[in-house]
C-alpha cells in the first residue's frame, strides 16, 4: 500500500477513481458482448453525456466552495426556449443565437449570485427557487416543443469535426491527429511540471513511476481515439467543446486566483474571510460560471435533440451533483477536482449506455446508479477515516 | 526546561477531612492531554451546603476539573477517584452525574433559543407518559420551579425573548428539575450586569440556605468574597490551597497572591528593545455584542503601539481582548462599532480585511484550527492565501513562486515538515502556528496582532515563537500580543494594557510588570465605572 502511493504521489484517490471507471468498461464490454466499445457507441456515449460533463464542470466549483446548485435543469431548459425563439420567431442566425444564450445564462448566474452573494440566502434555497422559476419560463417560452433548427444549430452536437485528412485502414485520420496531439501535450505537460517542481527542489516522483502513468495514459488516449476514429462521423463537436472547457477549467481551478479562493473558502471560510478573500464577490463570481456553463450545456442539449423542449434538462443537475461526488468531490467542500468530476460523469454515462444495451429496465438502471453514487461517496469517507484526516 | 512527569506519586498528606462531612471528594486527580499535563494530583473536598469558590489564572485547570467531575471526560480518562455522598463514583458521561444530582451550568449557555422556558427547563427530562408530553404537568411545574428562582416570567416564553440574566436563572431553574444536590456554576456573571448579578448571587445564597451544594468558578474575586464559604486556588493544574473564607479574613490580595505565585525561570528569550515612532493608535473604540446589541464588548478603549514594541493586550476571560482584536481587523466581530484607527497618522479604520491587510496591519487568530488555517490544503497554499497577488500576475499563480515563499518560511521559521506539500492538517500545533505567522508575515504588515500565539503547543515550540516575535520586532514591526498567559506578556512585552470587562483599565510598562499588579488591574471590574447605576454595594 505504501509503495503504491508513493509511486503515485498520494493522488490515488484520482487513480482509483480511473481505475473504477476501466473496471466498469470491462464490465460491461463483457456484459454486452463487446458492444460497448463499438465505435459508433463510443461516440454517442460522448454526445449523450457532454451535457453532464458540462454542468459537473459549473457544479464542481459550486460544491468545492460549500454551496449547491439545484436550478441548472431547469436553465437548460429556459436557454433552450431563448435559443429556439430568437432562431424560429426573430429569424436570428444560428451562433448569433448561440451567443445570445451564452449572455442570458451569464445573467441567470448573475440574478441567483446576486441573492446568495449579497443577500445571503443559502445558495441551496435561491437554487430551489431557480429550478421553479426558469422551469417556468422555458415552459412560457416554448410552449410544448419547439423544432425544425437550421443544420449548423443541430451539428453542434450532432456532428462532426470534418474529415479532411483522409483516411487510414478505414480510421478518420483527424481524429487520429488529435489523439497523438492530446497525447503529446499530456507528455509536454507533466515533464514541464516535474521539471517546475525540480526547480524548486520540491518532492517529485520516481521516474518510473511518470513513465508507467505516461504510458498508461498514452494506450487510454491512444486507444481511444483509435475506437473513435473507426465510428461513422470521427470526432463529435461536442468532444472538442467538452475539452476546451476540461483544460480551460483545470487551469483555472488550479493556477488562478480565483480557483485559489474557492478551494480556500471551502477548507474554511472563517479562515478565507479572515485572509481577506472577499468571499461575496467570489460567490457571486462563482454562480455567474454555473450560469454560463449551463446555457453552453443548454444549447447542447437543444441541439442535440433537434428542438427547444419545456420539460428538457429534467433531474440533469442531480447528474451533475452525482457525477461530483462519484469524481472525488467533498461533501463538505474544499476538496475536488475538474478531471475528478470528468470521470464521475462518465462513469455515470458507461452504466447508462451499458444498461441500455443490455436492455435493462429504467427502472432498475435508476436503482443500480443511486447505489453506485452511495458507494462510491462511502468509499471515500472511509478512506478518509481510515488515513486519519479530519472528517467534518 | 525539566517538568515533573506526568505519574506524581499518589497523594501523601492532602486533604483528609472526615467524610462525614463532605459531599464532595474528588481525590489526586490527574489528567492529561497528549503533551500536557492539566491537572496533577488536584484534590478537593466539599462539605455540603457550602458555597465552594475555584479560583485560578486562565489555564490552571479549573474547567478542566469540572469536566472531569461532571462526566464530560468520563472515568478512565484520568486518575484519581470522586467520592460523592460517601461512595467512590464513575461517571460515563454527564447523564452519570445528572443521575446523581450534579448539574453543570456553562459560561456559554446551554439553552434552545426556539424553545419556550418551560420545554428548556424539561428538555431531555420530559415530562410525558409513553413519549407524549404533559404540558399540563410542563407548565404547571415550570412556573414553581420559576417562583423558586425568583424569575417572573410566563413558562411558555421563548427563550430569544429574555435577557442572558433570566437565562441564567432558566439554567438554574433546569438544573432544580433535576433535583440537583451539588450545582456547579462555571463564570455565571460573566456576561451579565451588575443587577443581575448580583440577582444571582443572593439566588444561590438562598439556595445554599435551602440546602443545595454550590461550586462556583468566577475570576470576579470581589463576588467570591461576597458570597463564598471556602475558596479553593488552582494554579498550573495543582491545587494551591483552600481558603476558609470564614475562619480567617481572606483579602482579594491573599487570592491573587495564591493565584500568580509562580517563579519566572528563563523561559523568554532576551530582546533588547529597539523602540521608534508610534505607528498605530486606536481612539476611542467601542464594539457592541453581535446579538444583544445594547451590550459592550470593547468600551471606548484607546491604546498605541510603536515600531519595535511588542505590547501586551492582558485581560480575563471575556474581558474583550479578542473581539478588540477581531473588530478592528475589519470588522470581524461585533456591531455598531465606533472609533479610530490610525496608522503612520492617517485615519485608516478598516471596513473590511481587505483594507486591514493594505493598511499593514495583519490579525493571527487565537483559534489556529477554526479561523486561521484551511487545514485540507497544504502548507505553501496556506502561507499564501492572504497575499495572493504577490505570487500572481493577472490572476494567474505562480506555482513556483509560491512554493519558493513557503520554502524560505519554511526555513526562517523551522516548520518541521519533509516538504511544503505537506497538508496543514497533519501538522503540530506548534508548526501549525509557524505557518500562520508565516502567512502574516508574509503580508508585509507593519503591525502583527498575535491573539493567544503560544496556546496549545509544547514548551520547546513556545520558545521558537517567542524567537520569532522578537526577531519580528527587531525588524521594525509593531507588535500587539494577547495573551492568557501573565508570565508571557511579562517576559516578551515592553508595555502591557490590561483590559476588563471591555475597558481598558491600565497601562504597566515592563519595569512594573508583575502578575500581582497587572492581575489587580485585571479584576478592577465595575470599580472604575462611573457611568454605570451601581446599587449593589
Amino acid at each position: 500500500m505504501t509503495t503504491l502511493k508513493e509511486t503515485f504521489g498520494g493522488n490515488l484517490r484520482q487513480y482509483g477513481i480511473v481505475g473504477a471507471l476501466a473496471v466498469i468498461v470491462l464490465l460491461f464490454q463483457v456484459l454486452t458482448e463487446g458492444k460497448l466499445l463499438l465505435p459508433n457507441n463510443v461516440a454517442s456515449l460522448i454526445q449523450q453525456n457532454a451535457y453532464v460533463m458540462i454542468l459537473a464542470i459549473g457544479m464542481v466549483i459550486v460544491i468545492i466552495a460549500g454551496h449547491i446548485d439545484l436550478s441548472v435543469g431547469s436553465v437548460v431548459a429556459f436557454i433552450g426556449g431563448v435559443v429556439a425563439i430568437l432562431m424560429k420567431h426573430e429569424g436570428w442566425p444560428w451562433w448569433a443565437a448561440v451567443l445570445a444564450a451564452l449572455v442570458f445564462g451569464l445573467l441567470v448566474g448573475a440574478w441567483q449570485g446576486f441573492w446568495v452573494a449579497y443577500v445571503g440566502i443559502p445558495a441551496f434555497i435561491v437554487t430551489l427557487g431557480g429550478m421553479l422559476i426558469f422551469r417556468g419560463l422555458a415552459i412560457v417560452l416554448v410552449g410544448v416543443t419547439l423544432a425544425g433548427f437550421e443544420p449548423g444549430f443541430v451539428a453542434i452536437s450532432n456532428g462532426s469535426v470534418t474529415n479532411f485528412l483522409g483516411y487510414i485502414a478505414n480510421r478518420d485520420v483527424v481524429t487520429l491527429t488529435f489523439g497523438a496531439l492530446v497525447i503529446a501535450a499530456l507528455i509536454v505537460s507533466q515533464l514541464r511540471a516535474r521539471a517546475a517542481l525540480r526547480r524548486h527542489e520540491l518532492h517529485v516522483e520516481p521516474v518510473t513511476a511518470l513513465v508507467v502513468k505516461l504510458a498508461l495514459f498514452a494506450v487510454l488516449i491512444g486507444y481511444f481515439s483509435w475506437v473513435l476514429a473507426g465510428s461513422r462521423g470521427g470526432t463529435p463537436i461536442v468532444l472538442v467543446i467538452v475539452g476546451v472547457l476540461i483544460v480551460v477549467y483545470s487551469f483555472i481551478t488550479q493556477r488562478t486566483v480565483f480557483g485559489r479562493n474557492v478551494y480556500a473558502m471551502g477548507g474554511n471560510l472563517q479562515a478565507a474571510i479572515l485572509s481577506g478573500v472577499n468571499t461575496k464577490r467570489m460567490n457571486f463570481m462563482i454562480f455567474v460560471n454555473i450560469g454560463l456553463l449551463a446555457s453552453v450545456a443548454g444549447v447542447v442539449t437543444t441541439s442535440k435533440a433537434g428542438a427547444a423542449v419545456a420539460n428538457a434538462g429534467n433531474m440533469y443537475e442531480l447528474d451533475a451533483i452525482a457525477a461530483c461526488f462519484i469524481g472525488g468531490t467533498s461533501v463538505y467542500g474544499g476538496i475536488g477536482r475538474v478531471s475528478g468530476v470528468i470521470v464521475g460523469a462518465l462513469i455515470m454515462g458507461v452504466l447508462n449506455m451499458g444498461l441500455s444495451i443490455m436492455r435493462v429496465d429504467p427502472a432498475w438502471q435508476s436503482v443500480i446508479k443511486g447505489l453506485v453514487l452511495l458507494v462510491a461517496v462511502a468509499f471515500d469517507l472511509i478512506n478518509k477515516r481510515r488515513s486519519g484526516a479530519t472528517v467534518r | 526546561m525539566s517538568e515533573s512527569p506526568a505519574h506524581s506519586g499518589a497523594s501523601g498528606g492532602g486533604a483528609a477531612t472526615a467524610v462525614a462531612d463532605t459531599i464532595l471528594e474528588m481525590r489526586s486527580i490527574t489528567k492529561t492531554f497528549p503533551g500536557v499535563v492539566a491537572l496533577k494530583d488536584v484534590s478537593i473536598d466539599v462539605r455540603p451546603g457550602e458555597i465552594h469558590a475555584i479560583c485560578g489564572e486562565n489555564g490552571a485547570g479549573k474547567s478542566t476539573l469540572m469536566k472531569v467531575l461532571s462526566g464530560v471526560y468520563p472515568h478512565g480518562t484520568y486518575e484519581g477517584e470522586i467520592i460523592f455522598e460517601g461512595k467512590p463514583v464513575e461517571f460515563r458521561g454527564i447523564r452519570d452525574s445528572e443521575h446523581h444530582g450534579i448539574a453543570i451550568i456553562h459560561q456559554e449557555l446551554a439553552l434552545s433559543p426556539y424553545l419556550s422556558i418551560a420545554e428548556n427547563i424539561f428538555l431531555g427530562n420530559e415530562r410525558a407518559s409513553r413519549g407524549i408530553i404533559d404540558w399540563g404537568r410542563t407548565n404547571s411545574e415550570a412556573a414553581k420551579l420559576l417562583e423558586k428562582v425568583g424569575l417572573a416570567e410566563s413558562p411558555d416564553t421563548m427563550i430569544y425573548d429574555i435577557g442572558v440574566g433570566k437565562q441564567q436563572l432558566v439554567e438554574i431553574a433546569k438544573a432544580l428539575a433535576k433535583r440537583v444536590k451539588l450545582l456547579i456554576l462555571d463564570e455565571p456573571t460573566a456576561a451579565l450586569n451588575d443587577e443581575d448579578s448580583a440577582n444571582l448571587l443572593r439566588l444561590i445564597q438562598s439556595l445554599r440556605d435551602q440546602g443545595i451544594t454550590a461550586i462556583i468558578i468566577s475570576h470576579k474575586l470581589n463576588e467570591i468574597l461576597r458570597i463564598a464559604d471556602r475558596t479553593t486556588v488552582l494554579r498550573d493544574g495543582q491545587t494551591i490551597r483552600t481558603f476558609d473564607m470564614h475562619a480567617e479574613q481572606v483579602t482579594e490580595e491573599d487570592l491573587i497572591k495564591a493565584m500568580v505565585g509562580r517563579s519566572m525561570d528563563h523561559r523568554f528569550p532576551e530582546r533588547t528593545p529597539n523602540i521608534g515612532e508610534e505607528v498605530l493608535r486606536i481612539e476611542d473604540w467601542t464594539v457592541h455584542h453581535p446579538i444583544q446589541q445594547e451590550r459592550k464588548v470593547v468600551d471606548g478603549a484607546s491604546l498605541y503601539v510603536r515600531r519595535g514594541e511588542v505590547v501586551g493586550l492582558a485581560g480575563l476571560m471575556g474581558a474583550g481582548r479578542t473581539e478588540l482584536a477581531m473588530s478592528l481587523f475589519g470588522r470581524t466581530y461585533g456591531t455598531n462599532i465606533s472609533g479610530r484607527v490610525i496608522k503612520d497618522g492617517k485615519d485608516v479604520t478598516p471596513a473590511t480585511v481587505g483594507d486591514a491587510i493594505r493598511a499593514g496591519i495583519a490579525y493571527a487568530t487565537e483559534d489556529r484550527k477554526r479561523y486561521g488555517l484551511n487545514l485540507l490544503a497544504d502548507i505553501k497554499r496556506n502561507v499564501a492565501a492572504a497575499s495572493l497577488e504577490k505570487v500572481s500576475k493577472y490572476g494567474v499563480v505562480d506555482g513556483g513562486a509560491e512554493a519558493r515563499v513557503a520554502s524560505r518560511f519554511r526555513d526562517d521559521l523551522n516548520i518541521k515538515a519533509p516538504s511544503v506539500d505537506v497538508t496543514a492538517g497533519n501538522l503540530s500545533g506548534g508548526n501549525q502556528q509557524k505557518v500562520v505567522l508565516s502567512k502574516w508575515i508574509f503580508t508585509d504588515a507593519d503591525v502583527l496582532i498575535l491573539d493567544e500565539p503560544t496556546r496549545g503547543i509544547d514548551v520547546g515550540a513556545k520558545y521558537e515563537i517567542y524567537t520569532i516575535i522578537n526577531s519580528l520586532a527587531n525588524a521594525g514591526k509593531a507588535i500587539i500580543m494577547i495573551s492568557s498567559e501573565l508570565p508571557e506578556l511579562i517576559g516578551m512585552c515592553d508595555r502591557i494594557y490590561a483590559i476588563s470587562e471591555g475597558r481598558v483599565t491600565g497601562e504597566v510598562p515592563r519595569e512594573q510588570a508583575t502578575q500581582e499588579n497587572l492581575m489587580r488591574y485585571m479584576t478592577m471590574a465595575d470599580k472604575g465605572a462611573s457611568d454605570d447605576k451601581d446599587v449593589t454595594r
